[in-house]
């Protein structure tokens, strides 16, 4: 994975470089002991690991500020990172880097039920928003796997989604506002507690922008309150097409899961192996539909649910009777990760979103990718929004196997764009997908999208090496080619 | 009267914006103008005019996916997704009546440009939520895109977010990617009668705070709540606290239920059925049934939904001014005299306390060049809207000042 070239002024600076953030920053804040540095090599893709220069753990808005303006001014870049658990290498640091953690900013600042919104800073962990708000019957939507680790400014760096999010959206559905950090340490908010944000959208954008933007020190989110119930049912499929077809004819009825998860035929025999489900061995798909909202509203779909799924041809049908029912339904979908882990030394996961009716011609062309690289793949799906999850099974310690790993991954990327899908619905560009930008969009494209950039950062500073793979310089982006003539089209029609 | 420029391929679309970059010759972008008076009085050399690109690119229901031409008109998409039992969740304005236009008549590119979004957008969110991507020029006279056509997407920058709402000043969009979604079978509306402001402010967010999935919440007060053309709304003569709930049918009646008894101790109720929710709600939504005088300026104040009742008495104490809740209390429709600034400063100080902004949405051509039409930006905020216009529009040829000046 290429970098930015280290900037050999910046290494040769460091021990005055620690010294400084030492003072914006001091106690025990600073981190440049190379043991206690390794803690900080990788995020949740671990095949990429590089040690930064330097850690600072800031705890106020005000230290993020003067660490990031001491930074500007000093040409040094800067990778924020959250918990860590990205699975896209957003927060790989930089050799020349200094890696800003904001796990110190943990308090939930405010919950205010009168506007449905809880306030807090943005390392308290997804799961710690919901926490905060379940006795009163509330809960906060996106839902990652990750969500007892992930933190909150993490799922805004990465606009993390989950199984919900074709019914409640993904992170830039539910935030309401932030307070941002700028690369020279001004700092601005965005929204509030009103429902939209004035001016342009800043918001939206720095939603999902991976860290090159800002620094986001506090949070706006909005709560829902938690449905009256919840109710599962798992479908087997005796092929991958029949399971599809399922899909579409149960949102063609109109009906919008809250949930609605697809397993092949690998993945769910790794999952029951594992955590002994009740999964059925005889289905080359499973699907877990959950129906969830008002008590009648939820068991007048869930019978709807099963008649279309039989009518599909589903061989087997179970729907929930208990709360630990539907639990165990998910426990499989929700370990189908560490069972992969069991029954192979690694796996990397990918995230590409395709259009629905097109699942199972690309689970087909994946298995022959596949095959045509020597290695397994077990695919998790969420079905209801087309973003499919293929794991990718293989040896780190076989360096052919890590390579040809990293080349099946990027074939089923590029199969997902030629489809008419997208490189990633929810894990984010980072590293891992930063050189396929280039199989979706064109330069020009990409361009528009590093004008962006230029706007919050013109130096380039905040995480470079992410999202873009060719780094341009900012006045070179913003210079104009223009081609001074009379006006060339005279079909055009005109009044 | 400028010059109208009406292309109807993509590559005119684009040699026109070319052109007028390099010659930096300013437009008026339009679709079919409906929207004209929303936004700063601009001075411009050309107009450009996208009502040619027009019409549904593709639509496929089971995806939840619709792509259609920035020009094609909002009839047409509403009629395509009517037959397929589908909708834009986000009930998307339509602001004609209120600029003295007939109903009915605008385009989706202008719905976008506008981040329009009706009532509904307490539960489903607002436009900006729904445009999965697009195609266009940017004022630099190059063709881009950004997002997909899938409905769960983060590959590159949201750009769509960035376009939806910024009024045609970064960029021009032609094809526009929405997410679609089913179309409730049954609507009912449960009405309370005779709450004051703050009671009905509590009342809504009971009933948005409740498992009850509740898909409008507004507040007519009296003087207001007596123009509606739905009978159960006008005839007590009380004041009207609204909430939607859509569904299929025996959920809609089991919601309708448990909302009317968690809302009983508060007033008289009454249910409305499909007709009567339906007239209702377009008048919330499209506000000029409510607030009639074609006369009076109005502004649309978004603040925090429990502060709306405390915005308006501020307001209300120091201006004549007539004003009714959507959005559970977060949205205001208010209606003032045209006197001098029309309160403008008055107004953005109450508004800008609570965090939120306020749009002057109706007035004259001079008073909107007169008055700040949104909330005016300072400092590092300021900045970077004029950083982000020169990304997209270094020549200030796209709508140029209709946001801000020299935006």
């Amino acid at each position: 994975m290429k970098m930015p070239a280290p900037d050999a002024a910046v290494l040769a600076r460091r021990a005055e470089i620690v010294a400084r953030l030492r003072e914006i920053v001091p106690g025990e804040g600073v981190i440049d002991a190379e043991a206690e540095l390794r803690a900080y090599e990788c995020d949740g893709l671990n095949i990429y690991r590089q040690m930064p220069m330097v850690v600072v753990l800031p705890s106020t808005t005000e230290q993020v500020s003067r660490v990031l303006r001491y930074c500007h001014d000093n040409g040094i870049k800067v990778v924020p990172r959250g918990a860590g658990t990205g699975l896209s290498g957003g927060a790989l640091p930089l050799s020349d880097g200094v890696l800003l953690g904001m796990g110190k900013f943990n308090r939930i600042i405010e919950i205010d039920y009168a506007n449905r919104c809880v306030v807090a800073q943005p390392g308290v962990t997804n799961l710690g928003i919901t926490n905060a708000v379940a006795h009163a019957g509330f809960y906060y939507a996106p839902d990652p796997s990750s969500q007892i680790a992930c933190t909150i400014g993490g799922n805004i760096a990465e606009n993390s989604g989950g199984v919900h999010c074709l019914k409640y959206g993904l992170t830039t559905n539910n935030v309401l506002g932030v307070e941002l950090v700028l690369m020279n340490g001004e700092i601005v908010r965005l929204g509030g507690k009103h429902l939209d944000a004035g001016g342009y959208d800043l918001l939206g954008v720095v939603t999902g922008s991976e860290g090159l933007l800002g620094v986001v020190t506090e949070v706006t989110v909005r709560i829902l309150r938690k449905p009256e119930t919840a109710r599962a049912v798992l479908l087997g499929f005796p092929s991958v097409a029949a399971g599809g077809a399922c899909v579409a004819a149960i949102i063609g009825a109109g009906i919008i899961p809250g949930g609605m998860e697809m397993m092949d035929r690998p993945a769910i025999h790794a999952a029951e192996a594992f955590v002994h489900a009740g999964y059925p061995l005889d289905v080359e798909s499973l699907l877990i539909v959950e129906l969830d909202g008002p008590q009648a509203e939820v068991d007048e779909l869930i019978a709807a649910v099963e008649r279309i799924a039989r009518a599909q041809g589903a061989t087997y049908a179970r729907i929930s009777t208990s709360e630990a029912e539907r639990a165990a339904f998910w426990a499989g979908r929700k370990a189908a990760f560490p069972a992969v882990g069991r029954i192979s030394p690694d796996y990397v996961c990918m995230d590409g979103t395709i259009p629905r009716k097109q699942l199972p011609a690309v689970l087909d062309r994946i298995g022959a990718l596949a095959d045509k690289h020597g290695l397994r793949v077990a695919n998790v799906f969420h079905a209801g929004d087309g973003n499919l999850h293929p794991l990718i099974l293989f040896d780190a310690n076989n360096p052919k196997e890590v390579e040809a790993a990293e080349r099946l991954g990027a074939d089923i990327l590029r199969l997902c764009v030629e489809v008419g899908g997208v490189l990633t619905g929810e894990h984010g560009v980072g590293v891992e997908k930063r050189d396929l930008m280039g199989t979706m969009f064109d330069e020009t494209d990409l361009a528009h999208q590093e004008r962006l950039k230029c706007a919050f950062d013109p130096q380039g500073l905040l995480n470079p090496g992410k999202v873009f793979p060719v780094l341009h310089r900012c006045a070179e982006l913003g210079r104009m080619h223009v081609h001074r003539g009379q006006l060339p089209f005279p079909d055009i029609p005109r009044f | 009267m400028s010059e109208v420029l009406k292309p109807t391929t993509a590559a005119q679309l684009r040699d026109i914006i070319a052109w007028a970059a390099a010659e930096e010759a300013s437009l008026d972008v339009r679709g079919r103008g409906t929207r004209r008076a929303l936004g700063r009085p601009m001075q411009t050399s050309r107009t450009l005019d996208l009502s040619a690109l027009a019409g549904i690119v593709s639509y496929e229901p089971e995806e939840l996916v619709l792509t259609a031409r920035a020009g094609t008109p909002m009839a047409e998409i509403d009629a395509a997704l009517r037959e397929r039992h589908q909708m834009l969740a986000f009930e998307p304005m339509d602001t004609g009546p209120l600029y003295g236009i007939a109903p009915d008549g605008g385009t989706l590119g202008g719905v976008v440009a506008c981040n329009l979004s009706g009532p509904r957008r307490v539960k489903m969110g607002a436009a900006r939520d729904h445009v999965l991507g697009f195609t266009g020029v940017s004022g630099r006279g190059e063709s881009f895109k950004a997002g997909g056509k899938v409905v769960k997407n983060v590959t590159g920058y949201d750009l769509g977010k960035l376009l939806t709402g910024s009024f045609g000043t970064l960029a021009v969009m032609d094809e526009i990617t929405l997410k679609v979604l089913p179309a409730p079978a049954k609507t009912r509306t449960v009405i309370v009668y005779g709450l004051d402001d703050a009671t009905a402010a509590a009342a809504m967010a009971d009933a948005l705070n409740s498992p009850f999935e509740v898909s409008g919440a507004a507040h007519l007060p009296a003087a207001v709540a007596r123009r509606s053309g739905v009978d159960y709304v006008r005839r007590t003569g009380e004041a009207v606290t609204a909430l939607r709930v859509e569904g299929t049918g025996i959920s809609v009646t089991a919601r309708c239920a448990g909302l009317k008894s968690l809302l009983s101790a508060r007033g008289a109720l009454e249910e409305l059925h499909t007709m009567n929710s339906a007239r209702l709600w377009r008048e919330v939504r499209d506000v000029a049934a409510l607030l009639p005088d074609p006369g009076k300026v109005l502004w649309r104040l978004s603040v925090p939904p429990s502060d709306g009742p405390k915005v308006a008495a501020a307001i209300a104490a120091a201006l004549d001014a007539e004003f009714f809740y959507d959005w559970g209390g977060g949205l205001v429709w208010l209606a003032t005299a045209p006197a001098e600034d029309s309160g403008a400063g008055l107004i953005r100080n109450a508004v800008a306390a609570t965090g939120g902004h306020a749009t002057l949405f109706r007035a004259s051509d001079s008073l909107r060049a007169a008055v700040p039409v949104f909330q005016p930006q300072q400092g590092a905020l300021a900045d970077i809207t004029r950083r982000v216009k020169d990304a997209f529009d270094p020549k200030r040829i796209l709508n140029p000042g209709r946001m801000y000046a020299g935006v």
